[in-house]
């Protein structure tokens, strides 16, 4: 008699997947982070920012006149490429960094998340290249890889981008025959470097692109905040064929999940499309709430109060790291944004040493999270935006100790060759991404 | 009564932990059940001071929760709870102790050494790990000997793949067991025990696309085929579910358990991991078996609460 069995791979669809969903997949380090939101872990991983300091009780009220007044309304589907109130005010918040342009070349999405992947679904197809910073921000990467596109990252220094191996790269890629779409690029203290373009550099690159007819995607979500001088004036404030992401989340509040798109008209006019078959149309409800915070709050105190209590942030960060880290670790000086880039002696894995990391009560991100080709392994993210400064100052201490900790075991196993990380950029979750 | 489903920690398997505590906390209220859920905090045993009537389900994976630990405190406050005590607890999260005991108790085992970080250091690893290299040869398993859901394991092939595959698993603690390799079929035996002794429920075969049953494996949905019964001869099941009942009894287990086996060509069961906190989430073996048994999640939970009661 034979035995009745059941066999399953505990999804019935698991074979109709498309293939852009390989690379999602659970992931050891993914889980990790789940430990990260206990109150015993300093979370130096998260890149969410620190909005307890808002005036959360005018916000409330002004929430409150919103809906009696105009309940009807922003509680109604909107215009696909946005509600034009907002965009006028969007004009405001990006004349800041020397940007003129017409609410009409605006396109809002719900977060710059959103209008990543907007500009990618329009312009790439499977196997298309688009260029990168090394490092680049994971979540746009997840976004790349999963239209099938392939990432390629350019060489870049304490300035940014190296416009002679960018103007390589884009040779060297066309003479095999692989179209290149668009260079994605965070100008100003970069995720997660922490680093910014200087102007020259930005002129430069800028002319590479054009020159090999390859455009610029310029994503500016920390551009405002500035924690040494006054802002930077942005790519797109220098050639309106740059494709802008602009963002909330960071100058006012991330969860209304508004950014927008600033393009060239044609380009606007596929992305409105785009967004209607995405979503119909943008979050009216959250527009209508940042118009009006716009309109009735001093937002740009609010970036100034912002900054102040960042720099306070970076400053108990950086100082702690020169005390607390052993030789042979480096980081970079960020002049503004969230994030500090760490690099561990060679042949150290950061996401090796992620479980011992959360062993000693202390959280952060590999950098193989940031590349797309298994650079990175020896690379930390570190984020100063959320935790106080003595939270971070705890964190960093835990940090060096386990650095410590890494190394004589490395000294012990004669381990300390660098290698590839399988690490990439979809295996982190968003939170920990933005 | 109240049942109190404790899940979350700060272990390593906080995640999988959270989701198989949901998922049990929701069999019970569907089996009709009051259920409270909660992560292991200082509000914890004010809670159970809050209903004294309240039946545990420790939930826990890794750390605190599997290794004893909590369930020792839960003895001390007379808080009955579902599941193995303290003390089987802690014997059987550490694959060391574990090894040991099963291995005396006449199971077959895989030859396993547990080595701290600090032996390394202090005799010299090149000469330790041309030790194990000669002693076991290739491939083998380097694990951390107290960690679960596969995190910090390595299959290692080559001696030169070895240093890195220690380096990891000492991430996870300050203990490895590097053990021979078993080759064979992959098969979980739950073992049940609703107060008439234990009874094997039918074994699953693990059969991972990938090759490996790794961390991805076990949690992405449709990277592993699952065979229940395991595709053996009934002999061979009935060899696994012995070995499974064999091993919850000399680990002095309770309730509930999982043993982890590899049956080899020959169809010997080989024990290489017990758990006293099988894992419950949509992708976990010891719900596969609960409905190849016949049994529902809530059923199962429903009848351990009122024993433990």
């Amino acid at each position: 008699m034979s035995t009745q069995r059941h066999d399953t791979r505990l999804d019935r669809f698991v074979d109709s997947y498309a293939d852009r969903t390989n690379g999602m997949r659970a992931s050891a380090v993914r889980a990790l982070f789940a430990v990260a939101n206990r109150p015993e872990i300093v979370s130096l991983a998260g890149g969410m920012p620190n909005i307890k300091d808002l005036a959360l009780d005018v916000i409330a009220d002004n929430m409150a006149r919103l809906i009696r007044d105009h309940g009807a309304q922003i509680m109604q589907y909107g215009s696909g490429q946005g509600e034009l109130r907002i965009r006028e005010k969007i004009l405001d918040v990006m004349a800041l960094e020397g940007i003129t342009a017409h609410p009409d070349d605006i396109v809002i999405t719900a977060g710059s998340q959103q209008g990543l992947d907007l500009v990618t679904r329009v312009f790439c197809d499977p196997g298309d290249v688009i260029l990168a910073e090394s490092p680049s921000y994971v979540g746009a990467l997840g976004t790349f890889l999963s239209y099938q596109t392939e990432v390629v990252h350019v060489a870049s220094d304490d300035e940014g981008i190296d416009p002679a191996a960018l103007r390589d790269t884009i040779v060297r890629l066309k003479s095999e025959g692989k179209r290149v779409k668009f260079l994605y690029t965070i100008p100003n203290f970069s995720n997660p470097s922490g680093l910014t373009q200087s102007q020259a550099r930005r002129r430069e690159v800028v002319d590479v692109c054009n020159a090999g007819d390859v455009m610029v995607v310029e994503d500016n979500p920390y551009g405002l905040l500035t924690l040494e001088g006054e802002p930077q004036p942005a790519m797109r404030a220098t050639d309106p064929d740059v494709i802008y992401l602009g963002s909330f989340s960071k100058i006012f509040a991330p969860g209304f999940r508004v950014g927008w798109v600033l393009a060239p008209h044609g380009v606007r006019e596929k992305l409105v499309l785009a967004q209607e078959s995405a979503t119909l149309c943008p979050p009216v409800f959250s527009q209508f709430a940042i118009a009006d915070y716009l309109e009735h709050y001093d937002w740009r105190g609010q970036i100034v109060t912002y900054r102040h209590m960042y720099r306070g942030r970076r400053d108990a960060m950086l100082e702690e790291l020169s005390e607390r880290m052993p030789h042979g670790v480096s980081w970079t000086h960020p002049a503004g944004g969230f994030f500090v880039w760490l690099t561990l002696p060679d042949g150290l894995d950061a996401q090796a040493m992620l479980p011992r990391g959360v062993n000693a009560r202390v959280a952060y991100v590999p950098g193989a999270a940031f590349y797309a080709d298994g650079q990175g392994s020896n690379n930390i993210r570190l984020s100063f935006c959320f935790p106080p400064a003595d939270r971070i100052r705890e964190g960093v201490q835990r940090l060096a100790s386990v650095i410590e900790g890494e190394l004589e075991v490395q000294e012990i196993f004669g381990t300390r060759t660098t290698r590839p990380s399988r690490l990439h950029g979809p295996s982190v979750s968003p939170d920990l991404a933005s | 009564m109240t049942v109190i489903v404790i899940a979350g920690g700060l272990s390593h398997e906080r995640d999988v932990s959270l989701r198989s505590g949901r998922r049990v906390a929701t069999a019970l209220r569907e089996a009709g059940r009051e259920v409270i859920e909660t992560d292991i905090n200082p509000q914890l045993l004010p809670l159970f001071a809050e209903h004294p009537d309240a039946v545990a389900v420790p939930m826990l994976h890794g750390g605190l929760g599997e290794d004893g630990a909590l369930r020792e405190v839960l003895e001390i406050m007379g808080v009955p709870f579902v599941g193995s005590s303290g003390a089987a607890s802690r014997m059987t999260f550490d694959k060391s102790i574990a090894h040991a005991r099963v291995s005396a108790a006449g199971i077959a085992t895989p030859q396993q050494v547990a080595l701290p970080q600090d032996i390394f250091r202090e005799l010299g690893a090149q000469t330790i790990m041309r030790g194990i290299s000669q002693r076991y040869g290739f491939p083998l398993m380097v694990k951390p000997a107290r960690s679960g859901s596969a995190l910090g394991v390595s299959k290692v092939e080559r001696a030169e793949d070895l240093p890195s595959a220690l380096v990891g698993a000492y991430a996870y603690g300050e203990v490895a067991v590097i053990e021979e390799f078993i080759a064979g079929t992959e098969v979980s035996v739950t073992v049940l025990d609703e107060g008439d002794g234990p009874v094997a429920l039918p074994p699953v075969e693990i059969r991972p696309a990938s090759g490996i049953y790794d961390y991805e494996s076990r949690y992405t949905a449709g990277a592993t085929r699952f065979v229940t019964p395991a595709e053996l001869p009934d002999e061979v099941l009935a060899r696994a579910g012995e070995v499974a009942v064999a091993a919850h009894e000399a680990l002095g287990q309770r309730h509930l358990s999982r043993a982890d086996m590899i049956v080899r060509a020959d169809g010997t069961p080989v024990f290489f991991e017990g758990n006293v906190a099988p894992g419950m989430t949509e992708t976990s073996l010891s719900p596969l078996a609960f409905e190849a048994g016949g049994r529902t999640m809530g059923e199962v939970f429903s009848r351990l609460v009122d024993l433990a009661r």
